[in-house]
């Protein structure tokens, strides 16, 4: 049986990550908890909410933004800087990019920032709902009203732009960099060949909206939440899942809040609505219990070590806390 | 983890009416509560105590083949970011701008889950100026749908005009929204509990669906509607008609105000208990056909062989209802509904409904 570490920490989990070994949490009260040894101790980051975090892609960093309109990152030794400052803006997007790139945005603004200090804004139409940096090259997604632009962020080029008619709130780019692929707010997804804008992939079928998303190892499968089991559709076919089953793991009668796709193997780590967290292998839908149905309601945050040996996680009522499979 | 919905108030008003104001009352009046504000500017408002949000109105149609189905995306967002801290709010004030049209506001409260899981609309409040709330309707769509959506009114600037023109006023509003509650204010001064925890789009809190007559504070106005009210009614203003307790069937409206293809009213309907087979394939329908169209829709209800009352609510197609309570004892078992839209076929509704009617 793995053993859970356990820590109370009276704040909505925004995020769940592992800076090197030690894990981290970053709540809605605005703070950081960083986990040394047998405690986890809350750092004051921002000054009201904190609204999104995303870890550096060197994996020192946890850059977390808030409703004080600041951008803040943080390390393992509870170093903090401020990247950035909006005032009066709610910067509610965040997501970290090669060569120590940030993206964050505010509204219909995404603001990249570069490592030399650089800035410069990307406008848009309509809000910024959800980013993410491709695999390779400086390239980011903004998902957005009636589809997604991509652009090219080290360059003036206007971005290209995917249309798709509805409301894109989250976006990922598929591993191998080929894919682009958003949540709606229709309870759907739907994805494009990055090449040419092709292919619209629509999937759908989930009786909530999904506001997680997961690459397995190697890229294969897509895992999402919103539904009663953790849904992954396979992009390991020439024309990715269009036409396939998606396999359908740890099926419940509780919604899936969040998933975590194991960092090498073919398994994914499936959190609850009512707190309980499932490991399952795609091979043979093989379940493991990692966290029984429990205090402090949903899962809300997922992350795996860099081993996949431990996983940690948060919920909306605050509760956090580190499984070790290893023990 | 509480499961306790924060209750949301939007607040309308065409420009200059004093919405500003009335925020401002709201968040500087000493009740102890902690509000979070949706702006769509910040102004001159703001008391450490509660949370301003500034906030761009974003309204998307939902992909979903119905044109009238619409959210505000900013709206979404913020709520959910709001859940995310601490401590919580007493309460979601939503600004909306004052060329707004509240439909969206109020259907993202029953169309996206994750705002419905976290929070209720609590009510439309909407503030109108006396002065010039007549032109502005003739001229200005977004100032009837504000009214037609509002559960409470609040006509401003009433020290402004006279007895004959508030009257005037008011019976425009009525033909629009029979059943808001109308506040005569000057400077927007009003007792918060008026404004605050309406619960109108609470099923279980739908009481009646008589109009709602001024209330106690304005004691020193004339009561408009008085004179109409619990009497015969033989050759009084048609206007109030339908909306007294009492038998004025086969009266057909008479506006006084000439209606133009475009206007904002209401239609009234009563019967006794209806058959729920003929009735929900009915309201089912006619919301779907006619729902771009349909602005509020609501309902006390008594189906055939059934011990409670039926309460029903709508925005454009989408219909909720429920059983509330049994029928009291003494209480007559009667069904109401009311439509407030635009180019409602009257005499069509009218048929229908009394086609689901089983006895009188």
């Amino acid at each position: 049986m793995p053993t859970i570490q356990s820590f109370p920490l009276d704040a909505f989990v925004v995020a769940a990550e592992f800076l090197g070994p030690e894990p981290v949490f970053a709540l809605g009260d605005g703070n950081v908890a960083l986990v040394d040894g047998a405690s986890a101790e809350k750092h004051a980051v921002h000054s009201g909410g904190l609204l999104a975090a995303a870890r550096t892609l060197d994996g020192n960093r946890l850059i977390t933004t808030g409703d004080d309109g600041r951008v803040v990152a943080i390390d393992a030794g509870g170093k903090i800087d401020e990247i950035a400052l909006q005032p009066k803006k709610w910067i509610d997007q965040v997501a970290c990019g090669p060569d120590g790139v940030i993206a964050y945005a505010s509204g219909r603004q995404v603001f990249v920032r570069f490592a030399n200090g650089k800035e410069r804004v990307l406008e848009h139409e309509r809000t910024a709902a959800g980013l993410a940096f491709a695999p390779k090259g400086l390239r980011l997604a903004v998902a957005r009203y009636n589809g997604v632009s991509l652009w090219w962020i080290g360059t003036d080029a206007k971005p290209t732009e995917f249309e798709w008619k509805g409301s894109h709130l989250g976006a990922t780019f598929s591993p191998d960099g080929k894919n682009v692929i958003t949540t709606m707010q229709e309870n759907s997804l739907h994805g494009w060949r990055v090449a040419d804008g092709g292919g619209h992939m629509r999937m759908s079928g989930y009786p909530g909206k999904v506001k997680s998303m997961s690459w397995s190892a190697k890229g294969r499968f897509l895992a999402t939440s919103g539904a009663e089991m953790a849904v992954l559709w396979p992009f390991h076919f020439k024309d990715g899942p269009m036409g396939k089953q998606p396999l359908q793991l740890g099926t419940r009668d509780q919604i899936v809040t969040f998933v975590a796709c194991h960092p090498t193997e073919e398994v994914v780590a499936i959190g609850y609505k009512d707190g309980m967290v499932l490991a399952v292998r795609f091979a043979d839908s093989d379940e493991a219990i990692l966290r029984k149905p429990g205090e402090g309601g949903p899962i809300s945050a997922l992350a795996w070590d860099k081993k996949g040996i431990r996983l940690a996680f948060g919920t909306e009522g605050g509760q956090a806390g580190v499984i070790d499979l290893a023990s | 983890m509480t499961e306790t919905l924060i209750p949301v108030t939007v607040l309308t008003g065409y420009l200059g009416a004093g919405k500003t104001t009335l925020l401002n009352r709201i968040l500087s009046e000493n009740h102890g509560k902690k509000y979070a504000v949706i702006v769509n500017e910040f102004g001159e408002i703001g008391i450490d105590n509660d949370l301003i949000v500034e906030s761009d109105e974003e309204i998307y149609e939902m992909n979903n083949g119905c044109v009238c189905c619409t959210v505000r995306g900013d709206l979404i967002r913020v709520v959910e970011g709001l859940m995310k801290r601490p401590g919580g709010f007493d309460g979601i004030l939503v600004e909306t701008t004052g060329l707004a049209n509240p439909a969206p506001v109020a259907q993202t409260f029953f169309m996206d889950d994750d705002v419905r899981a976290k929070s209720r609309l609590d009510a439309v409040v909407t503030v109108a100026d006396a002065m010039n709330l007549l032109t502005r309707l003739d001229d200005a769509p977004e100032a009837e749908e504000q009214i037609a959506f509002a559960d409470v009114i609040l006509l401003n600037k009433s020290d402004l005009v006279d007895a004959e023109k508030l009257a005037a006023v008011e019976r425009r509003i009525r033909e629009i929204n029979p059943h808001a509650t109308i506040h005569r204010t000057e400077r927007c001064a009003i007792d918060l509990s008026k404004v605050l925890d309406r619960g109108a789009f609470d099923l279980e809190r739908i009481l009646t669906l008589d109009p709602e007559f001024l209330e106690g504070e304005d004691h020193d106005h004339d009561h408009v509607h008085d004179e109409n009210c619990g009497h015969d009614h033989h050759d009084h203003d048609h206007v109030h008609d339908e909306n007294c307790g009492h038998d004025h069937h086969g009266h057909d409206h008479h506006h006084h105000h000439p209606r133009h293809d475009e206007s904002v009213f209401s239609v009234s309907l009563r019967g006794g208990t209806l058959d729920p087979n003929k009735f929900f394939p009915w309201i089912q329908e006619i919301t779907q056909s006619e729902g771009p169209n349909i602005l509020r829709l609501k309902g006390i209800l008594a189906m055939d062989k059934d011990p409670q009352r039926y309460v029903l609510q709508g925005v454009h197609m989408i219909v909720e209802g429920t059983h509330q309570r049994d029928w009291a004892e003494g209480e007559k078992r009667e069904s109401r509904l009311v439509f407030i839209g635009r180019k409602l076929n009257e005499a069509a509704l009218r048929k229908a409904f009394e086609d689901c009617v089983i006895a009188a």
